[in-house]
Parts: structure tokens; sequence; C-alpha cells
């Protein structure tokens, strides 16, 4: 009974794992399936053109790919910086008060809808930008800002747990405590290198969740297609453009959007395998 | 000299470090805030109670509150079981860096970097016409299923992992087999990471817009079974407030999220702890 | 551990349980353009008042899903608000009201006439100041809907031309958020539903003419797009009675009273 629980165990435990991955290889099929078509119709240089007019026949995703670049950027240069800070600060500096208001709080954050930080940032980041900085207020730097506060609950809470999961039993801050090191040499010498890949998964995710989010950036992008020559100009980045057209789009126009998805989870499967490749050869 | 402006250095970055955690307090307030602010006052027993009327002009988000709560249940029943098997068997079945392993976690790690609004399409496109139920609720479930299956898997790995060789090597040596390590040993140790993914994921299902809009669609009638269509809270709160139907009721229905949300951390993080102190 | 596996197993059961329990309610699903959901979700609230055990069940995701869903059978009733297209005509249709389209300005804005002629140039980006058009002197923030939007196809149709609508365009998809927007930006400019248009935004004549449902009847106000249900089969049980509640003339003054034009005869 023992053995065979043993062996039973082990099998299910397989089985979930097997099922799951499947899952992964059922949604790549279904999506590649769905866009592949049209790239090879149209072609890769329409494809990667420069117009998106699908009821002219032009599937050009250019203006997408740079938009989702330049706010995904945006949203980095916003939101981890601030947000490995943070995770120090909880780790290593908080009083143990603070730490229990920031906790939940960072839990609360991540949990609100992202289309209520659209909303907010539609009815007070759109019209302050308009209103100070001139344009019409939907635009990159929105985008960035809202994503920016999006990502800060991914980065905060894995970086931060890296950081205090660091082995106690090998005394790294103690020993380097005692080498008359300052806190802060402590923190950039020995903690931060050892909890090194948690971080660069932390930011991964982060940037994922930017390039991912769609609900909240189609509210406040403005969802042009033109090339942006400013931080002020709006664009439309591929989620947006799978969110915002989806719902009419049909045959060509339909498989472009999904042909659209097939990029998105390219630029995915570059992220992470340069994330594994990182951590893993830092080993 | 030197070591008079590195403590200069010293400072200021511990003052930055100290500035970026009070943003991001800031900011949290400031959201919940504003939204607070406006949507508490509109709260009450019949906004809670009543079918949205008029387009949600009117009326209560009662409807709502119920698809909300049956998409999410159905995601959670289904992905949990295959989340936590899969991230034990990585975590205690296959050496670390053996090809299955990886394949595993490399695909774990994608799934959780694909867009919501990915998820949608193929929750679309597979539940809602491949396989022919409609706009539901099961086939927003079960896409939000597959959505947080990778968090699950993440989550749970994670703390299966922080869990000290130690202990199993206890375990072991008391002649415990594996299923029993796993079961008496590695779990309760790490049920707490475990549960915290499980957490995030039920917040996550009830936050969804884009793929839930998409697979169980926004039908504002009270939902009677799971092959109906129904419309979340979130994807109420959308309509309301990009089609500015109502500003009002849409803020009355944010307010209510955040609280539900807050609220399901609350009672997950005193369970957790009981649960600990219990063990300890 | 025992307990957990029972409760779950008691779970799925229960799950599949009531995914096949259904009663006996007759149900109608309707899906498609967003312009027309609102007010098939109105006609859908007095139905149900009217016919007790019938459950309509109203949806969005646009006109050419909404097609399709009634191609494939998804919906019941699909909704759209273009016309259909020729592969398209062999679906059963009926046109249940116009739709007056209007170009909405901020109310803040000193403009209150244009001519086609001016809106084409604007949509084309060859006039990009206020102050061409007798305004103040700012950019003009132009705003439209996405490609395959049926208040796109009709805006294309009937204003532009065949000339391009410029890629610089602000997209939303949604009239209610094409609304917002220009609400709350004194330099915007955008088109929507007549029913929609309040006291938010300004609504520009039209070559000297108010856009009104009686000026499209009587054939001044050119700017309009017809409100279709379509369906794979001609309809029966619930969905007909659905469909000729809405033809009704109870129907058609809910649609009325909503700001659409109803069919000829009421």
């Amino acid at each position: 009974m023992k053995k065979f629980n043993e062996k039973l165990s082990g099998r299910v435990f397989f089985i979930l794992a097997l099922s799951s991955i499947s899952m992964l290889a059922l949604i790549t099929v279904f999506i590649i399936s769905r866009g592949v078509p049209l790239i090879a119709n149209v072609g890769l240089k329409n494809f990667f053109g420069m117009t998106w007019a699908p009821s002219r026949g032009l599937f050009g995703i250019t203006p997408m790919i740079i938009g989702s670049v330049s706010v995904t950027l945006g949203a980095a240069i916003i939101g981890i910086p601030i947000g490995l800070c943070c995770s120090i600060f909880l780790a290593e500096f908080a009083p143990v008060r603070m730490r229990e208001i920031f906790r939940p709080a960072i839990q609360l954050l991540a949990g609100i809808p992202s289309v209520v930080y659209g909303f907010w940032g539609l009815l007070f980041v759109v019209p302050f930008i308009r209103n100070y900085l001139g344009g019409a207020g939907l635009s990159i730097l929105a985008g960035s800002i809202i994503l920016g506060i999006m990502i800060l609950p991914t980065i905060i809470s894995i970086s931060e747990a890296s950081i205090l999961a660091i082995p106690k039993q090998y005394l790294y801050k103690e020993g380097a405590l005692a080498l008359g090191l300052t806190q802060l040499q402590t923190i950039r010498f020995v903690l931060l290198p050892a909890a090194k890949s948690g971080i660069v998964s932390a930011v991964i995710l982060g940037i994922g969740r930017a390039i991912g989010e769609t609900m909240a950036v189609i509210m406040v992008l403005g969802n042009s297609v033109a090339l942006p020559t400013s931080v002020l100009d709006p664009v439309r980045t591929l989620t947006t453009n799978i969110g915002i057209e989806m719902g009419y789009a049909k045959d060509e126009h339909q498989q472009a959007l999904f042909a659209t998805g097939i990029v998105l989870f390219i630029i995915i499967m570059i992220l992470n395998s340069t994330a594994q490749y990182l951590t893993r050869r830092k080993r | 000299m030197m070591k008079g402006s590195s403590r200069v250095t010293e400072n200021i970055i511990k003052t930055l470090i100290w500035a970026a955690a009070l943003s991001v307090l800031t900011v949290l307030v400031v959201i919940i805030a504003y939204i607070l602010i406006r949507g508490l006052p509109v709260i009450s027993w019949q906004f809670l109670t009543e079918i949205p009327r008029n387009m949600g002009r009117s009326g209560g988000i009662s409807s709502t509150i119920v698809g909300t709560l049956m998409v999410t249940l159905v995601a959670i029943v289904i992905a949990t079981p295959f989340g936590i098997g899969t991230a034990f068997y990585l975590a205690e079945y296959t050496r670390r860096d053996s090809m299955v392993t990886r394949v595993i976690r490399f695909s774990a790690e994608s799934l959780a970097g694909i867009p919501s609004i990915v998820y949608g399409l193929f929750g679309f496109i597979f539940f809602v016409k491949y396989l022919g139920m409609g706009w539901s609720v099961l086939s927003g479930g079960l896409t939000l299923a597959i959505m947080i299956l990778p968090t699950i898997i993440r989550t749970s790995e994670e703390a299966i992992l922080a869990v000290p060789n130690l202990y199993r090597e206890v375990s072991y040596s008391l002649g415990g087999t594996k299923w029993q390590t796993i079961v008496k040993t590695v779990l309760p140790s790490a049920i707490r990471g475990i549960a915290n993914g499980v957490i995030l994921s039920v917040g996550r299902c009830v936050a969804e817009t884009a793929a839930v809009v998409l697979t169980a669609g926004s039908a504002l009638r009270m939902t009677t079974s799971l092959t109906s269509p129904t419309r979340t809270m979130a994807v109420h709160f959308y309509i309301l407030a990009s089609e500015a139907i109502s500003f009002e009721n849409a803020y009355g229905t944010a307010a209510l999220l955040i609280i539900l949300i807050f609220l399901i951390n609350v009672v997950a993080n005193t369970l957790i702890n009981r649960f600990i102190a219990k063990g300890r | 551990m025992k307990h957990i596996k029972t409760s779950f197993a008691a779970i799925l059961l229960l799950l599949l349980l009531s995914a096949c329990g259904n009663s006996s309610v007759e149900k109608v699903i309707v899906a498609g353009s967003t312009s027309v959901q609102p007010y098939a979700e109105v006609l859908a609230e007095e139905f149900s008042i009217l016919v007790p055990d019938s459950e309509v069940d109203v949806q969005g995701g646009g006109s050419s899903a909404g097609i399709s869903a009634a191609e494939d059978n998804t919906a019941d009733i699909g909704m759209s608000s273009r016309g259909l297209k020729d592969s398209e005509m062999d679906l059963w249709h009926i046109e249940i009201a116009k739709d007056g389209l209007v170009m909405i300005v901020n109310p803040a804005n000193s403009v209150s006439d244009l001519t086609l002629e001016q809106i084409r140039g604007i949509y084309t980006k060859s006039i990009g100041n206020w102050s061409e058009l007798g305004g103040t002197d700012a950019k003009i923030h132009v705003i439209a809907r996405e490609e395959g939007s049926g208040t796109r196809d009709a805006f294309e149709s009937l204003i532009m031309g065949g000339e391009w609508v410029t890629p610089k365009a602000i997209i939303q998809n949604s009239n209610g958020a094409v609304k917002q927007i220009v609400s709350s930006d004194p330099n915007a400019i955008g088109f929507i539903s007549l029913g929609l248009a309040d006291s938010d935004v300004k609504v520009l004549n039209l070559d000297g003419v108010t856009p009104s449902g009686e000026n499209v009847k009587n054939g001044l106000y050119s700017l309009y797009r017809p409100f279709l249900f379509v369906s794979s089969r001609p309809p029966e049980g619930a969905v007909k009675r659905f469909i000729d509640f809405t033809c009704s003339a109870e129907g058609q003054k809910l649609l009325a009273d909503e700001g659409l034009i109803p069919m000829e005869g009421n």
C-alpha cells in the first residue's frame, strides 16, 4: 500500500505537470495556426511595414512594435529603480512597523484591477500632461507612468523575497559586516549579487507585465498607428492593437491580430530565454 | 577625506531609498483615496443587491458580483491542483538541471509572460468558438485557469524550494517515504508561499478584464448557470467608465473591487498566520 | 488529506452538474456592435418584464464579431452598426433603426459649423489648427474610431470619399470613450452616435444643418447609418418574439426615446 501510494503520487504529479505544459503547447499551436497564414499571404515586407490599414490590405505592425518598446522602456525607467529601492528598503532598512504597513499595501497595489489604474490615469494623469506639458495628454508618457506604477508590486515583492531568501546560515551579511563593510556596501557587494537571479527575474517579469498590459493602456495611450516623434505623442502597442480591434475584426483582419499575438509571443519567449540564460550562467 | 565623501554618498543613497519607498506608499494612497472618496458614498445595500438597470446607469451591480465570484471560483478550483502538482513535480521529483525540469520551467515562465489579451484571444477561439461553449462562465473560468496556472506553479515551486534540505533529510532519516516527506514536512513549511500564490491568483481573476470580456462576455443579466454569459465587476467598471455611462456607478464598482481585494488579502493573511501558529 | 480529496471531487461533480442543469427557460443571446448594445439592453430589459420566462443576454464584441457569432450560432442575433458586405448578404437580417452620426467638439470650442470639405481636411491633417476654421490658435486633436468599427465605416464612406484618415489620429474603441475625451479636451474633435450626444459636448452643424432625427428623415442631414439585427436563419420562438417586440410600436418608441431614428411608419 505504501509503495503503491509512492508510485501513484509520483505519477499524479507527473501527469499534472504534463497537462500544464500541454496548455502552453495548445495555446502556441492555436495562435500560430491562426496567424501564420496571414503573414504567408501578405508577406513579411507588408507585415513589418509602416502602415496599418487592414481595410486596405495593409498590415504593417512596425509602429506598434515601436509603441510597445517605447512605452515599456518608459515604464522600466520609472518602475525599476523605485521598485528595487523599495525592496531594499523593505528587506534591510524598514522598521518592523513600516514593514507591516508595506506588505499589505503592496499586495493591494498588485490586486487593484488594471482598468482602475487606466481610469485613474485618464482622469488624473492625462489632464495633467495636457495642461502642463502640451499635446492631447493621451501619450507615451501617460502610459509609461501608469505602467511604471503597475509593475511596482511585481518588482518589489519578487526582489524583496529573493533578498530575504539569502540563507542566513551562510552568514553573508554578518560576515560582511564583521569585515568592516558599511550597510550599503554590504547590500551592494554581498546581498545584491547573491539575490541577483531573483532580481533579474523580478525585472523581467515586470517588463513582461508592462508589455502585456492591455486595458489600462488602451485608456491612456491614444492608440494612434503613426510613428511617435516625442513622448507626448499617442502610440499604439501590440496588445492594444489586439484589444481595440478584436471586436470588429473579421477574416484577414482577425488573422492579422493573431499574427500580432505571435509577435508578442516571440518577444516574451526571447525575454524569458535571456533571463534563463543569464541566471543559469551565473550559477 | 575619502571617508567623509563616501559617508555623504551613503546618506544620499539611503535618503533615495527611503524616498522611493515612501513614494510607492504615496501613490497607493492617492489612487485608493481617489477611488474610495468618490465610490464609497455610492455603495449601499441596494447597490449591492439590485440588478443593473438601464445599462448600469441606475440600479445596483448584484449580477456582476455573482458573475465575478463564479468565474473566479471555476478558475481557482481548476488551476490550483494542476499548479501545485506541477510545482511539487518540479521541486521534488526532478533534478534541478534535468531536461524535463528545464522544459517545464521554461514553459511555465513563458506562459506567465503571455499577455492576458492573448489568453483572451485563445479562450475566445478555443472555448467560445471551437468547443462551442459560447460566452459563458465556464469559458471565462477555464481561460482564467490557464492564465493563473503559471503564477501558481512559480510561486509554489519557489516556496517548496525555499524549504531547507535539512528538513527533508531529517524526515528521510526518520524512515519517512518521499510522499510522507512531502505531505508532512515540505507542504507545511511551504504552505505560506503556496497560499500566497493562490491568493495572488484570486486577485488576478477578480481584476482581469481583457481575457474575461472576450470569453465570459458582458451580459448584464443575473447568471443562472455555468453555461450562461456574465459580466464581471471589472468588465462592468471598464464599460461604465470607458463608455462614460455612469461615472458614479463606476466609482462605486471600483471602490467595491478594491474593498473586495483588500478583504481577500486580509482573510488569507490571517488564515496563513493561524495555520503557521498551529503548526509550530 | 482524504478530506481534501473528497471535497475536491465533490466540487468537480457540482461543477459538472450545474453545467448540465439548464432550465426550460427560452434563452436568446444577442451579441455584436457596441454602438447597438446599449439600445439592445434597453429593449431586453423591457422585454424581460413583458415575457417573464425569457432570458435575453446582450453582449458587446463589435459589429463583425456579432455577424460572425450569428453565422456560427454562438449568438442567436448579431447586432451590426454597418451595412452587410456582399459575403454576408445571405444572412437573415432586418434594420431596426437608423442612427445619425454627429461631429462633436468641446463645449469651450467657438467653432460650431463645419462643411464636409473641412471635416475631410481635418481628418487628412491638411487642416491642423483651429484658427484655420475660425477658432482659437491651437492644434486640432483628431479623434477617430478603430479600423473595422461600424461607426468608422460609416464615417469613411459618408465623409472621407476614399481618402485616408490620418494615422496620427487618436483612436478610441467606443462612442462613449470618444465623447469622454472630447468633453475633457478643449482642442479635440470626434464623431459619435447622435443618440449619445448630450450637453457634455458640443454638436457641430454640417453645412448649416442641425443634426436631428427630423433632418435625417427629411433628407437634409446626410450622416447616418443603419442598425441591423442579423441571424443565421429566419427567427422563430423566443428569438422571433424579441425581434417582433423590437419592431413593434412599443419597441420603436423605446429606441426613439433613446435618440435613434425609428423605422418608417413609426
